[in-house]
């Protein structure tokens, strides 16, 4: 544990560096396609007029200069299955982005969906020594956190304080100064598959590239698509993605639960190319101009031709009427939102108190989502699509870059982790030499 | 029925994996640092200019021949026609003056004017003691044009070293054979008289009455005048402000007529007490007159 812990804070040290330096690059791998995008930290942006829209969420300090997203390949799940081809993938979309950029990137924020995540929350207590809270003390509340078995071969990828309680007042965000007796944490803990992790990290460094930070794409694709009541009063975040759906439950500003499903629009497109037999690029093609979810009279009647060249003319000339095709998508749809509320209902999501659903991902764009979702997984559900940073290219700004557009906010703030926090000071003689220092001062 | 044609082409070549490769990606990351940018764009160049130029010039034979190259470049334009002064015209000097300003300048024509140090001519004119000022300039024509303003005499100063003409500022004009060659002009005498001679020219200016019996003033050690009148008669001044003591002896001159009489000098040098020197006969007679001295008794 103290290893990761090593890796996470060298890896928190090295984006400092970065953003000392200025240029940081973000990249989502995902299961269709790899983004990456190059942002330029200069300082904050003079802060505008009291009234209209400020910045939020503070990502004006930030600016992307460069964005490039290539087709993933080798990549299944959220997960690397091929590792030459997704290198190749990470090097075309970080040359492209460079060379948009026109800077030299060294330093990459990497998220990935896959890696089947499980959540467990922590709680820890400790009694404070002298009634105020100093960071020594949050560090040790934090260490006090008893593990739970993780299992075999897994890692810990996110390990967030997301309350604090003193004595008996509870929810405090920053509890350093307060004075009390008794402090008390609840954790949030994510961990993920290592294999899965250090497969990415060897790809990402044979890209000649240093990783400044990790995070799942549940979680800052939550940080991009939720807005700040959201955020605040408890919302879920459902990212469907090419391969994975990762859902993501957020409260009081802070992540409590995160999963995903291993399902995603990959599936609709093969279940199209098996229904229709047609390749998966035509299934692909199909899907994004003529799907949908729910059919009408008008459906029965818009044939689309699926072409071919297979030199079968019967073949190459087929047709199918658009209800077909939404007949063959719609169960698909159906089954991975199905999964996502068995979920939600397994993490206790109706017991929040905002039971808010935002759908993002490339996979919510299909047509008539919104009407489907709310049927299964609640009344209160909307289609989200990420904030606005500055420089983003139009391009770029659909909900199928929420995850990328989130990671700028985590690479600009992230939340502050375990491993933010020194190691207490038990064992180490600064204490004893503390003590002696004091006894000095009480005799002479 | 498969087409005879072969449509599309092959499927492997459409569908080709754009990633670039592991070197072309390297070469670009390192391309994009800024430091090796700067290196290569801009030391590289510098640095192959500098040993081109190093290696050309290791040579000994070589730096020979392009300094001559240069030289003989300089020779060529310096000696173009337009740049060439031919004559030399003296502007302003009477013909004495202007063949020593000639001779003065001792200038080699025809001579390049990129090759003239103007300045060091003028230098020299100015420094010949005749020429107040001069202003040269070439014009256009090939022609060196010295304007010359020449020194006026003001006086004639006897020194040690003989007769010497002098300006109203007391500067050495010229040397003098005989006082008959300059007899308009007043004579001055004494060491030091040069320093002085704009009071000489003011005494001399106040003495208007006088003129016709004035020989000259002598300065007496360096400090007051003497006027020298005709008869060996002497006007000796104080040394401050002797004119306004000689316009008081012009003024009792004109009301006693005591110059006319037979005294030797007029001492004004305490103004008080302005003293007379008779002349030996004069004072003969004078005692004789008071009774001092028995009649007809000789000197």
């Amino acid at each position: 544990m103290t290893d990761l812990y090593q890796i996470q804070r060298s890896m928190r040290q090295m984006r400092r560096a970065a953003i000392q330096r200025g240029v940081i690059a973000v990249l989502d791998v995902g299961s269709s396609k790899v983004a990456c995008l190059v942002l330029r930290f200069d300082g904050e942006a003079p802060p505008r007029g009291a009234d209209g829209v400020g910045p939020m969420a503070g990502q004006s300090a930030f600016r992307v200069i460069g964005a490039a997203t290539t087709r993933a390949r080798g990549v299944r799940f959220g997960e690397i299955a091929v590792m030459a081809k997704t290198e190749r993938a990470i090097r075309t979309s970080v040359q492209a982005a460079q060379k948009m950029a026109n800077v030299r990137v060294d330093h990459v924020i990497a998220c990935f969906s896959g890696a089947g995540p499980r959540s467990y929350g922590l709680a820890g207590e400790w009694e404070l020594r002298d009634q105020v809270v100093t960071e020594q003390d949050v560090a040790r509340v934090l260490a006090a956190c008893d593990m739970p078995d993780i299992g075999p071969g897994r890692d810990v990828l996110h390990a967030q304080p997301v309350n604090f309680a003193l004595d008996h007042r509870t929810g405090l965000g920053d509890p350093r100064g307060q004075i009390g007796h008794r402090l008390a944490c609840d954790m949030h803990l994510l961990t993920v598959e290592a294999d899965v992790v250090s497969n990415l990290i060897h790809c990402i460094k044979r890209c000649d590239l240093e990783i400044a930070g990790l995070a799942s794409s549940a979680y800052v694709s939550g940080l991009s698509a939720l807005v700040e009541d959201e955020l605040e009063l408890g919302a879920a975040c459902i990212d469907m993605g090419g391969g994975t759906t990762g859902l993501s439950i957020f409260m009081r500003k802070h992540m409590i639960f995160a999963d995903s499903v291993r399902m995603g629009g990959d599936h609709a497109t093969s279940d199209i190319a098996k229904g229709l037999q047609v390749p998966l690029a035509v299934a692909e093609r199909i899907k994004t101009k003529h799907g949908g979810i729910v059919a009408t009279g008008m459906d029965d009647r818009e044939m689309i031709g699926l072409g071919g060249d297979s030199g079968d003319w019967d073949k190459d000339r087929r047709a199918v009427s658009r209800a077909e095709l939404i007949g063959i998508m719609r169960p698909r749809i159906e089954e991975i939102l199905e999964e996502v509320r068995a979920r939600l209902d397994a993490a206790g999501f109706e017991s929040l108190p905002s039971q808010q659903i935002v759908l993002t991902g490339g996979a919510s764009q299909v047509p008539g989502l919104d009407g489907l979702a709310a049927r299964i997984l609640g009344q209160r559900v909307r289609l989200g699509r990420p904030l606005r940073v500055q420089g983003l290219p139009q391009a770029t700004t659909g909900p199928a870059f929420a995850s990328a557009v989130g990671l700028c906010l985590f690479a600009a703030h992230p939340q502050d982790e375990w491993w933010d926090f020194e190691i207490p000071a038990e064992r180490y003689p600064a204490r004893s030499l503390r003590r002696a220092l004091r006894w000095l001062k009480d005799n002479w | 029925m498969r087409s005879l044609i072969r449509r599309r082409p092959a499927p492997d070549t459409a569908r080709r994996d754009p990633a670039p490769s592991r070197w072309s990606y390297r070469m670009q990351r390192l391309w994009l640092t800024p430091i090796f940018r700067r290196t290569l764009r801009v030391g590289v160049p510098a640095f192959a200019l500098a040993f081109a130029v190093g290696i050309v010039l290791s040579d000994e034979g070589r730096r020979a021949a392009i300094s001559d190259t240069v030289a003989a470049l300089r020779d060529e334009v310096k000696h173009r026609p337009e740049f060439m002064v031919m004559l030399l015209s003296v502007e302003g000097a009477s013909p004495e003056l202007a063949e020593t300003v000639r001779q003065a300048l001792a200038l080699p024509l025809p001579v390049s004017s990129l090759d003239l140090d103007l300045p060091a001519a003028r230098e020299r004119v100015q420094s010949i003691d005749a020429v107040r000022s001069a202003a040269l300039r070439v014009v256009t024509g090939g022609v060196l044009s010295v304007q010359v303003t020449e020194r006026e005499p003001a006086v004639v100063w006897r020194s040690p070293q003989g007769l010497i003409l002098l300006d109203e500022t007391g500067h050495r004009i010229a040397a003098l054979e005989t006082r008959t060659e300059r007899a308009d002009l007043p004579l001055v005498a004494g060491e030091g008289a040069d320093a002085a001679v704009p009071e000489a020219l003011a005494l001399v200016a106040a003495a208007g009455p006088l003129l016709h019996r004035l020989r000259g003033v002598q300065r007496m050690g360096e400090r007051r005048w003497d006027i020298v009148l005709d008869r060996d008669q002497r006007i000796l001044l104080p040394g401050a402000d002797p004119v306004a003591a000689l316009e008081r002896l012009l003024a009792l001159d004109a009301a006693q007529d005591i110059l006319a009489r037979d005294i030797a000098a007029v001492d004004l040098r305490l103004s008080e007490r302005p003293v007379l020197r008779l002349a030996p006969h004069a004072l003969v007679e004078m005692r004789r007159a008071r009774g001092i001295l028995p009649p007809e008794a000789d000197l």
